[in-house]
Formats: structure tokens, sequence, C-alpha cells
């Protein structure tokens, strides 16, 4: 089977006076696996129902392929979906369920056999197919409903946190299964979710979505490296915010300062910001913990950013530091865990470094 | 089922979302209830009240009847007395029960239950005629009167007020009991507790922790036996006498032995009223839309 | 009712201890065990009357006889009662099952004008006085000539019992989850077929529970009934009402069992129904 594209465009979704989906545009390409990423509220499974034909749009247009499927049934979009807490059938065994949506397509009965087996061998669920969806763990009734929603070979298949429900260890083992699958069969994935590690694991492009409008899409790597706004900074990975004002912009590079806590100096100006701030102009710099660079000092040293740790947390395979600086700010700095290394204890005194290309700038707007 | 349409947007106004049908499928499907309700029971209803006032011409006759003759004054009145004993008596009765049913552990809970239950479920009909059984003048009462000696002669009991209330009582007392058992039910263990563990002895505990949060259920049992008990017509029928007339029986004497149709349509009229007064008054503690507003 | 007793007094000997505490435990347990007992008694004394050999009404029976259900099973004017009432009470299950399902489904899903109104009125005829209504029907039937009518009947029990359908099915269809509508959807079941597979099959306890409501409020069903028979049609509660107040017999009690087993075998089915299938709730 082949995925088709999806097109979104202009579209917008109103309950009453709230607007749930604001008038977005997402180009999905053919066999592509497309996150849509966002907090609860951000219109992320709204638009999700709308391309499945379960929520009619109240301006814009979804089209599948070349075909315009804005305003038609859910059951004749030929879409595969997957549902947050699976939708099985409880009434009917797992082949009964892989077989349903044949059985509507009125494929005849040797078929849906060959097919059913096809499909839940796909999912390591031959034996599977006489019991009941209630007989099954959450991880098994999770590849079930993948099953269900691949057996009649849709070009599009949509998921909606289908790996919400699992633990932690089981959804990690199924992001994978998932992924390779959708390889295999190249099909277009829609993904939903609000966990940025799953976003960042499974897709091609991550849609960041908030208050129903499209923050930022691209790769993973684009979205984590150069996020566009503060809130993409902040939603996927992890980042420190510094409030800082501009005092100087020259050939040398800028320089910003954080007040009581000191400065920080990037080599040139970085090409996100439409233009290059002024002397006096307020920013807001986002830093990722694991760029940030601990130094102890000695007592005479006195490096541009220093602070003193407050607390160090240890992660297994990394520790954070919190360092409180000078001015009052809380900065997270990570450091993977390097056992020759000596490294400072809580309440001494340590400086910090920040590589240019580490720092995003962002004008200073509240958001 | 002409379900079909709706997804299809063939029917009607398009749908906004497919977790709802559309409104003209909607109505399509609840159409033959309102039919049915309509001329089942809306406008016979309304005929009668029609008839109470416009029949033979128009005007509150019907009304003033009730209100001018002492002998319907006193059946208003003694509706509303039985009404309030029956209510008082099953709330005695009842509580502990309720309170019983919701507090003992496992398989007593379960025979209390059955107890209360069987009773709900066995025809008004079959339980008035054991009454009948009970308070005639051979019956298995007087019988044990007489054989324990407390009397020579059997006594008269069935027919009377007291045979009434008796068998109004037996019959509602479910009616009170599951109220007040559903809410007690849901008041957790660990406040009584609590209650007890900060020095309040068990009766204490009770007045001052149980009693008050079952008082919505309390409310709820209360309207409800109220309300049945001033429209019932079977028990009193069965059971009572000429002496006992309520309202229930005697529109149906009126509309069976007069055949003074208006007036009994004045009668069911005021004690529609009546209900329907309690109903709206107190909807929000009787919840009957339950059905429709889950959690 | 002994066992409740039991457990009660060792429950309270188990909180405190104290010798008093255990006393009024006994004595609680004794006042709940008579209420018990006045709840119980009437409804159950029927059933040694029916097997009871004297012609009057006596209790406890002296001898053991099936010659009331004998009387009763060989008397056409009780079959004939019986035939009816049966007859009426399938098809007011029928009728009422189907009307309040599909009523409950526009009640809970559809997009109605007035639906809170629509609710409300539902429910109407479990608010007001049967006596009321019996009335009411009387006056319109009577001259329709739907008095003792097998139509008439039905028209008037369907009435009654159709809110215990909308009820069940209605709560049964809050506690469906829609998510597998829609996936039947996805799935390319049309709205009918989604329905037919998907939502019935899993509403079907509420159906099935709306369904005996519905059939013993019609079977059950006297005051109404009491009404709107007429000399040749007459439900075995009409026969009942007038063997009563005339001719009082232990055939009475023999019927009577008859109607209370009828009752409580199919209410204690769906009790157990509804445990079994995990939200228990009594009452």
């Amino acid at each position: 089977m082949d995925g088709a594209s999806v097109s979104v465009q202009g579209l917008g979704k109103r309950y009453g006076a709230v607007r749930a989906v604001k008038a977005l545009g997402i180009e999905v390409r053919s066999g592509e696996f497309l996150s849509l990423l966002g907090p609860s509220g951000s219109g992320k499974t709204t638009l999700l129902m709308m391309i499945a034909g379960f929520e009619m749009p109240t301006e814009g247009a979804i089209r599948i392929g070349d075909r315009d499927v804005t305003y038609v049934a859910p059951n004749r979009r030929n879409i595969g979906m997957v549902f947050q807490r699976y939708a099985l059938f409880p009434h009917m065994t797992v082949a009964d369920n892989v077989a349903f949506p044949l059985r509507m397509r009125k494929v005849v009965k040797a078929e849906i056999a060959r097919r059913v087996a096809d499909a839940l061998a796909l999912v390591q669920l031959q034996d599977f197919g006489k019991r009941l969806p209630s007989e099954l763990s959450g991880g098994q009734q999770q590849r079930v409903a993948v099953a269900r929603a691949l057996v009649f070979e849709p070009p599009v298949l949509l998921m909606d946190e289908p790996l919400g429900a699992l633990d932690k260890k089981l959804r990690e083992q199924m992001q994978i299964e998932i992924k390779r699958l959708q390889r295999r069969l190249g099909v277009t994935v829609i993904y939903v979710t609000h966990d940025q590690e799953e976003a960042l694991t499974m897709s091609d492009r991550i849609a960041v979505m908030r208050n129903g409008s499209l923050e930022q899409i691209g790769s993973p790597i684009a979205l984590y490296d150069n996020p566009a706004t503060p809130f993409v900074a902040d939603f996927v990975g992890k980042t420190n915010f510094l409030e800082a004002v501009c005092h100087s912009c020259n050939g040398t590079g800028l320089e910003f300062g954080l007040g009581q806590s000191g400065f920080i100096h990037l080599k040139e100006c970085p090409p996100t910001l439409p233009s290059p701030p002024r002397p006096g102009d307020k920013i807001r710099l986002a830093v990722r913990p694991e760029q940030i660079r601990i130094l102890r000092l000695g007592d005479s040293d006195r490096p541009p950013l220093n602070g003193v740790v407050e607390a160090i947390i240890f992660v297994g395979s990394f520790r954070t530091f919190l360092v409180r600086l000078a001015g009052g700010e809380l900065v997270h700095v990570q450091a993977g865990t390097d056992h020759g290394m000596a490294y400072p204890q809580e309440g001494e005194r340590v400086g910090l470094t920040i590589p240019s290309q580490a720092v995003q700038v962002f004008p200073d707007r509240r958001q | 089922m002409h379900a079909k349409p709706s997804a299809e947007g063939s029917l009607g106004s398009r749908p906004t979302s497919a977790r709802e049908y559309g409104p003209v499928l909607s109505l399509l499907l609840v159409s033959p209830l309102v039919l049915l309700l309509v001329g089942g029971f809306l406008y016979p209803v309304g005929k009668l009240f029609w008839g109470s006032i416009f029949v033979p011409e128009a005007s509150f006759a019907n009304y003033a009847r009730i209100l001018q003759e002492p002998l319907f004054l006193l059946v208003l009145r003694r509706t509303f007395e039985i009404g309030f004993v029956v209510t008082a008596l099953a709330l005695l009765l009842g509580y502990p029960v309720a309170l019983a049913m919701a507090r003992v552990p496992g398989r007593a809970a379960i025979l209390i239950a059955a107890c209360v239950l069987i009773p709900l479920w066995t025809s008004v009909l079959v339980r008035s005629y054991a009454w009948i059984v009970l308070l005639q003048r051979n019956g298995v009462v007087n019988n044990a009167l007489i054989e324990t000696g407390l009397t020579d002669t059997p006594l008269r009991l069935l027919y009377t007020q007291g045979a009434v209330i008796a068998a109004m009582t037996q019959v509602l007392l479910p009616f009170m009991i599951l109220p007040i058992y559903s809410v007690v039910r849901n008041i957790p263990d660990d406040l009584v507790r609590a209650a007890r563990n900060l020095g309040a002895g068990s009766l204490l505990a009770f007045v001052r922790v149980t009693l008050p949060l079952s008082l919505p259920g309390v409310t709820a049992g209360v309207l409800i036996t109220f309300i049945l008990s001033l429209g019932f017509y079977i028990t009193p029928a069965l059971v009572g006498g000429p002496s006992t007339l309520m309202m229930s029986t005697l529109i149906g004497q009126q509309t069976t032995e007069l055949l003074d149709w208006p007036f009994a349509g004045a009668l069911a009229a005021i004690l529609l009223l009546a209900t329907l007064l309690l109903v709206i008054v107190f909807r929000r503690t009787l919840a009957f839309n339950k059905g429709f507003k889950l959690g | 009712m002994a066992n409740a007793d039991l457990v009660l007094s060792e429950r309270a000997v188990r909180g405190k201890g104290h010798i008093v505490n255990s006393a009024a435990a006994f004595l609680a347990a004794l006042a709940i065990g008579l209420i018990l007992f006045f709840l119980l008694l009437p409804t159950l004394i029927v059933i040694p009357m029916s097997i009871g050999t004297s012609p009057y009404i006596e209790f406890p029976p002296r001898g053991l006889t099936f010659k009331w259900y004998e009387a009763y099973f060989s008397d056409p004017d009780w079959m004939a009662a019986t035939w009816f009432s049966v007859r009426i009470a399938v098809a007011t299950t029928m009728s009422a099952t189907v009307i309040g399902t599909l009523a409950a489904v526009a009640l809970v899903r559809g997009r109605l004008p007035g639906k809170e109104f629509l609710q409300a009125f539902t429910l109407a005829p479990l608010i007001v006085p049967h006596i009321v209504i019996a009335v009411a029907l009387y006056l319109v039937f009577a001259p329709l000539g739907l008095t003792g009518s097998f139509y008439g009947f039905v028209i008037a029990h369907s009435m009654l019992a159709v809110p215990y359908v909308v009820i069940t099915v209605s709560a049964a269809l809050q506690r469906f989850d829609q998510n597998l509508e829609l996936a039947a959807l996805n799935c390319g079941a049309t709205r009918l077929q989604a329905f037919l597979h998907v939502v019935l099959p899993n509403i079907r306890p509420g159906v099935a529970a709306g369904a005996v409501f519905a059939f013993l409020a019609s079977f059950d069903e006297a005051t109404v009934a009491f009404f709107i028979s007429g000399i040749e049609g007459k439900t075995i509660t009409r026969k009942m009402f007038e063997d009563i107040d005339f001719n009082l017999t232990p055939v009475i009690a023999a019927v009577s069992t008859v109607l209370t087993l009828v009752s409580l075998v199919l209410m204690s089915s769906i009790e157990i129904a509804r445990q079994r299938s995990g939200n228990g709730r009594l009452g």
C-alpha cells in the first residue's frame, strides 16, 4: 500500500464563540510520519477528528491525495484510525474486530480470513484471533487496534495518543514497532501526542500546535535546535529562559546583559531574528541545559556568568545542577555522568559558559 | 431504524459532529414516543381537565363544590393526613433498614437488600390482597390475637384507617429505603471512623456525621413516598372502606358509580396539581432525570 | 434474618467490645429484623395460603393441596384473563422497547430542540397518579370502543411502560463509550450499521432490563386495567380485583403466587445480569 498526501488548507473549527482550530494549513507528504504535538486544548485532537470526519470544519478544506474530503462522511474516507484507548469492540473477538472494516466493505469471506490472518501476523498476534479484547494486555489491545486500522490498507493512518495508556517501557517498545511498521508499509501517519519525547523519537516532521494554531512545523532536529518561538523552545525539550537587555551590537558580536547576574556574549547576530537588536532592546534568551558548561571556580576567578549550585538531581545517565545566578534566576545545567570528573558540590560557587550557537534569541514579547 | 442517512448528510441539515445525531433524524427517532405520549397521555388527561371546566358550560362550579362540601374537604384533608402519617412511619421504619443495608458487610447486606427488593418487585395488588387476608375478621392477625388470649371476639381491623395506613406503609416502604440507602452507601466509612477516632461515641458520630450527610436521601425518600401516597389507588380501594375515602378512591367512585365526569375531572386536576407542585418545587432533590445525566 | 442479626452484633462487638454496645446492637438488629418481617410477610404469605386445604383463608394452612392451582388453571374465565394479560404484556414489551430505545437514542445523542422538556415529558407517566391517567383513558376509550380491547390496552400500557425503557436505555447509552461508534464509522460502517453491529450489542443489557420492566409494568398493572377493562376483555389484575371484592377464595392466593413468581424470576434475572455485568447496584 502506498501513502497518500494529506493537505489541510485554511481549516477552522468553531464551537460557539470558541475557536478550537484557527485557519490551519498543513501539507503532509505521502508516506510521511507527522506528529501533531501540543498541550491539551491546543486543537491537535480536533484537527485529527476533522481529518477523520468525526467533526465537520466551519471553514477550510481537507484533501487526501487529490480527493476533497472536507464534507465526506467518516465511513467513506478510507482512513485508518487508532483511538486513544483503542476503541476495540468488546463484544467481538480479536479476529472479528480486525475483520470488521472488511465486512463493511463487503469483501468476500475467504479473502477476509486471509487478510485478517495477514494483519494479525503483521502485529505478531497470529494466535490471538479467537480471544476477546478484554482477555488481552494493554499492549496487545493496542496492536489489535493497529491491525484493525491497517487491514483495509488505507493510504492514511491517524493515531490519537495511541500509547498514552501504556507504561513507559512498553510505550518505548511500541514506538519502535509502530515506526518500523509505518516504514515497511509506506502509509502516511498523522500522530497526535502531547509527549514531546515520543514525537521527537518517531516523527519525520513535527507540527507544534498551540491555541488552535500552528506554532512551527519541521523535523525534530530543526525544532530542537532552532525553535521558532519561545513556546516551541519550551515545549520541545527542556530550556532555560533568561530575560536580557542588549548592551551592544557591532562587528565584534552582540552582548546581552543579565542585570546582576552578568552578561552573555554572542559572536554574531542569530539568523532567526528579523532584525538585529539595538542597544537597550529587551530580549529573551533560550539555552538548552545540556549546552551550558559548568566550571568550578578558584577564589579569584570572575567569569561573566556565575552562580551558586542550589541542588543536584541525579537522573542516571546524567545529572542536573540547579544554579542560582547572582540576579536570582535559576538555571538548569545538565552534565553527562563522567566518573573521572570532580563535580561541584551543593552550595559551591560555579561559573557557566555558553557557546554562541547554543543561544536562541527572541524578541521579548510576553508569551 | 432509519439511522443511516445522517452520516451521509442527506437528511436535513448536515451534522457538525459524528458524535451526535442531526435534528431531523433525532426528531424522527423520538416521534413515536411523542405520538404515544400525546395520544395516550396528554390528550386524555387534557380532555378530563377540559371537561371539569367546560362541561356542560364554562364554569368553576366543580371546583367550588369541592371547597364547599364538607365531605370533599374532609377527603382532601384525609388524603394529606394519611400521606403524612404513612411517610412518617415509612421514614421511621425505613431509615434503620437503609442504614443497616449500607453499613452491614457482605452477605447480610444482600439479605437485607433482598427483603427490600422482593416486595418492591411484587405486584401492589398481590400485597394489598395479602393485607386483606391478614386483617379480615377470621384473618391471620385476629386468629393470633384470639389464640394468645388478647381478645375474645375478633376485632374489626379491615376497612379502617389503620389498615390503610399499615398496608400503604408496607407497600411504599422500599421507596423510602432505597433513596436513603443510595446516599448513605456513598458516605465514606472513613468519615465515621475519623469522627470516632476524634473521640465521638458511636451515637455522637451518627448524629454529627451520618445523619446530616444522609439528609439528601431522606428528603428524596420522603418526597417520593409522600407523592406516591397522595395518588395511591389500589391499596385504599381494597383495604379501605367508605370511612377511609381518599382523593384517588373518591375519583374512582365518582366515575364508576356516579358517572360524574366533570367532577371527577376537577378532583383529578387538584390531585395532579398537588403532585406536580411537589415535583416542580423539589425537582432538584428528586433528580427524576438521573437516567439522562449520569455522573 | 438471623444471619443479619448475628453479623450486626458481631460487628459492634469487634468495634468497641463494650457490653452496652453489643446489647444496643442486638436491639437494633432485632428491630431491623422485625421491620424486614413486616416488609416480607404480606409479600410472601400468599404462597403458603395458596397450598392450604381449607376453603377459607387460613394461616398457617392445615393440609397441603394443589387444588386451588387446578381451579385456577381449569377456570376458563381465569385463563381468558391470564392470556389476555400475557398477550397485552408481550405486545407492550415489544412496542415500549422499540419506541423507548429509539427515543432514548435521540434524547441522549441527538441534537433536539427542547430536549430538556422532552426528557421531563417522557417521565410524566411515572409521576402523574395512575388514577388520573386511568380515569382520563376511560373517558377517551369508552366512546371509541377501546375499553376491554387489546389495542386500547397496548396503547395505555405502552405509555405507562415506555419511561422505564427510556431510563434504562439512556443510562446504558451514557455508559457506552462513544469512541466505539466512531471507530465503527471509521471502519466504513454507515450510521445504521454502526448502531446495529456496535451500539446495540453494547447497550443490550440496558435494553433487556427496560424490556423486563415494561413487561412487568403491563402485567402487574392494576389501576388503569381496572378502569379500561370490559366484560369480555379483562386482565388478570382486573379479574383479581373483582374476585377479591366478591368471592374471596384461595384461588386468588394461587393466582397471586403465580404473579409473584413471574415478577421475582424476571426481576432477579435482570438484577443478576446487572451484578454480573460489573455495575452492580441494588434497586
